[in-house]
């Protein structure tokens, strides 16, 4: 390289600002290619971030696309509340898809182990064939799983929405090709490049509100499977599992039958980018029943059309 | 911006390649493991499965484990599509592109180089370069990857010595010689050892230069080296017009909001060089000049931009442009044509012959396009054209190509957005090649 070459400019953009500018390319080229995209909005923390940079990505104007929420039945009361207050924030149409009404009518039934994440699905892809909707905005992200990290931030789905991954498009430059035939739809997954640790740098400098309980408080707890679990209706503790009062933070926000509490003190998003920071273990590993089962529990769940 | 523990840090992306055992896998896994990206359950995960396959305890664990992330691939012991992987050191944020070697080894390097800042391609010291490792770095010259980096791996079993090392290294620089790449770095590693990966290993107390994560640390990123010194280019997303309602903050403030009552900004993503407000810009395709009036950022308004951020910038003049539409800095845009010679990656299995009817997305911008000639493809061991009338998969070759509109395409090796395109399938939507254009 010649001396030319290697000259810095007088300030670089850092990782924060280069994952922003990446991700609002992709939110951008999504509405502009699309007809009628919408947004995987559980009032998650990543799907909080995304919702932040589809309203960055088209100020003055208001997020051009409605929010879509696939609601378990088992849902932390918190976290449907703080769904609620977004939605009315940003002035956006909010669109549910309930697993309790498959779960009345028969067309699902309830699993052994009580969770109902694999049952999101069905209600899922039925609800993007009733919207009509060509794009499906998620905030997955690669670093989050094995078989995530094999997926193209725009990703294609067969009439049945599932996802192949032998078969998928190369991904070249920032030339994102989302061509489909109709009936397929794309998943579009624009913090794809983030971490864990990434994302809550972000909500700090950003000062992106999330809802309470990825927080440190106290909570009423039980340990099952090597994880804090709430005591709550859909969850109650066996006979031999003692209930302790602990203070605990939630790091994914899920369905409350497989989702895990850690211990915590960190009760401000300063103290939570630290301990991210310091983790050992991954957010998934610490927090979801689910994906213990195999080594492909969300290989398979994509296959069928999971998120 | 608030006072955060994480010092602010700089993106770095760079792609591994390398032929069949050469140790990539175990690579990548070192790199995750002594940059602690690989946390305690993955390890836990990858220890329980090691020790399943035969792995004993105390012979550490199979590193594969933590990068084959399909079912298919556990199974068969192969890798088979590109793996993105992310670490970070104090200083650096790094996205790994895994390009695995067996299958579709084109396409998985064209994936990964396209958006690389450097590729290190793995040679195993015992074997030198072989006919995939010159494929690879054929990929990379061609592409123009900022910096090639090539570990020379398994040193530990030829006893760290220097004289095979130099034999190896004296050859690798023959071949990107003949290549055309300039300032090829090349390192005896063992990525099994960890020698020369994160720190410099006493057992190669004969060479001077940086360890692998060093050097990746220190290497200027593309858009590092090229904000500077290209000129400023912006493809048009979208037009902003707050027609369907304004965003909260502008619409709870009834002053704020008759501002913005007739807002009209052009969205998209600095691809090339900087903007300052004031500075005069020609609009593509209508060719007329005007003057950035305003940077917007999400509420925020700045002075200047720089690649790649994604801003909305407002103009002087009330121009018609839409989505497609190129902001270049005044007087720098090229001619646009019709009519472009190319070299062109062929991905697809179907092979590409002339005549063939295309769509072809450059920038913001799809057009109807059609293989006029196919002109020659490249001997990939000399890089060298030889004639040819179709493009099959995994081969590289020039072709010409008609578009039905006219596009802003500029030679590749002066802009990487300008000069690149996708040719995909008119009724399946495939993308069937890849494809830069040329001088």
């Amino acid at each position: 390289m010649t001396d030319v070459l290697t000259a810095t400019p007088a300030r670089a953009l850092d990782t924060l600002e280069v994952l922003e500018a990446e991700a609002i390319h992709i939110i951008r080229e999504v509405v502009a290619e699309f007809e009628r995209p919408v947004l995987l909005f559980s009032g998650g923390k990543d799907s909080v971030v995304v919702l932040h940079l589809a309203a960055k990505a088209f100020w003055p104007g208001r997020v051009p696309f409605p929010v879509l929420h696939v609601d378990t039945g088992h849902n932390f009361p918190e976290v449907l509340a703080f769904r609620d207050d977004t939605v009315e924030r940003l002035g956006l149409r909010l669109e549910v898809a309930l697993v309790q009404e498959y779960l009345d009518d028969g067309r699902l039934q309830e699993r052994p182990d009580g969770t109902r994440n694999p049952l999101q699905t069905q209600p899922l892809l039925d609800a993007i064939a009733a919207g009509r909707h060509d794009a499906v905005f998620g905030g997955a992200r690669r670093d989050e799983d094995k078989a995530r990290a094999k997926e193209r931030i725009i990703s294609l789905r067969d009439e049945f929405g599932q996802w192949d991954p032998r078969n998928q498009r190369p991904e070249l430059w920032s030339l994102y090709n989302g061509r489909h035939t109709p009936g397929q739809h794309v998943r579009a997954f624009p913090i794809s490049n983030w971490t864990e640790l990434d994302v809550w740098s972000y909500i700090e400098r950003e000062g992106i509100e999330l809802p309470p309980l990825y927080y440190a408080h106290e909570r009423e707890v039980f340990r099952r499977d090597g994880m804090w679990r709430a005591v709550g209706e859909v969850s109650p503790p066996r006979p031999d599992e003692p209930v302790e009062l602990r203070t605990v933070r939630y790091r994914t926000v899920g369905d409350m039958s497989c989702t895990g509490a850690v211990e915590s003190d960190a009760a401000d998003v300063t103290a939570v980018v630290r301990e991210v920071a310091q983790s050992t273990l991954t957010e998934r590993g610490a927090t979801r029943a689910d994906d213990r089962i195999s080594e492909a529990a969300m290989e398979d769940r994509k296959k069928d059309g999971y998120f | 911006m608030s006072d955060t523990i994480t010092a602010p840090s700089t993106l770095f992306r760079f792609a591994t390649a390398g032929s069949v055992d050469d140790g990539k896998s175990t690579l990548v896994g070192r790199l995750l493991h002594d940059s602690k990206a690989i946390l305690a359950d993955q390890l836990e995960a990858v220890a329980r499965t090691s020790a399943e396959r035969g792995f004993g305890a105390g012979t550490g664990f199979d590193f594969a484990l933590l990068t084959d992330g399909l079912r298919a691939e556990r199974e068969q012991g192969i890798t088979i599509d590109v793996a993105y992987r992310y670490f970070s050191t104090g200083a650096r944020s790094f996205i790994l592109a895994d390009c695995p070697g067996h299958v579709q080894y084109t396409r998985n390097m064209v994936t990964g180089a396209t958006t690389a800042d450097a590729v290190v391609v793995l040679i195993d010291a015992r074997k030198g370069v072989l006919e995939q490792t010159r494929r690879h770095l054929s990929v990379v010259a061609l592409l123009r990857v900022p910096h090639v980096i090539v570990a020379v791996n398994k040193i530990d079993l030829l006893g760290y010595d220097r004289g095979a090392f130099e034999q190896v290294a004296a050859e690798v620089r023959r071949v990107t010689g003949e290549l055309g790449l300039d300032g090829v770095h090349v390192l005896p590693v063992s990525a099994l050892e960890g020698d020369n990966i994160v720190e410099r290993s006493a057992n190669t107390a004969w060479y001077d230069g940086p360890a692998l994560l060093e050097l990746l640390e220190s290497l200027p990123s593309h858009d590092e080296l090229d904000t500077e010194y290209d000129p400023f280019r912006l493809s048009v997303q979208l037009v902003l017009r707050p027609q369907g309602g304004f965003a909260p903050d502008v619409a709870d403030d009834p002053q704020r909001a008759e501002t913005f009552r007739d807002y009209r900004a052009f969205a998209g993503r600095i691809g090339s060089g900087r903007v300052r407000v004031g500075d005069r810009v020609t609009v593509f395709p209508s060719g007329i000049e005007t003057a950035v009036t305003g940077i917007d950022q999400a509420g925020a308004s700045l002075d200047e931009a720089v690649a790649p951020q994604s801003v909305a910038l407002r103009l002087a003049d009330e121009i018609d442009a839409a989505r497609g539409a190129v902001i270049a800095a005044a007087g720098t845009l090229p001619e646009a044509r019709r009519e472009f010679e190319a070299e062109l990656f062929q991905l697809d299995p179907r092979p590409l012959a002339p005549g063939t009817r295309v769509l072809v997305k450059h920038g913001t911008t799809t057009v109807q396009g059609l293989v006029a000639s196919i002109d020659a493809k490249r001997d990939l061991d000399t890089l060298e054209h030889v004639p040819a009338t179709s493009l099959e998969v995994n081969d590289i070759g020039r072709a010409t190509i008609r578009v039905a509109a006219d596009l802003p395409l500029e030679p590749y090796g002066e802009n990487r957005h300008a000069g690149s395109f996708l040719v995909i399938h008119p009724s399946d939507g495939r993308t069937l090649a890849a494809g830069i254009t040329e001088q």
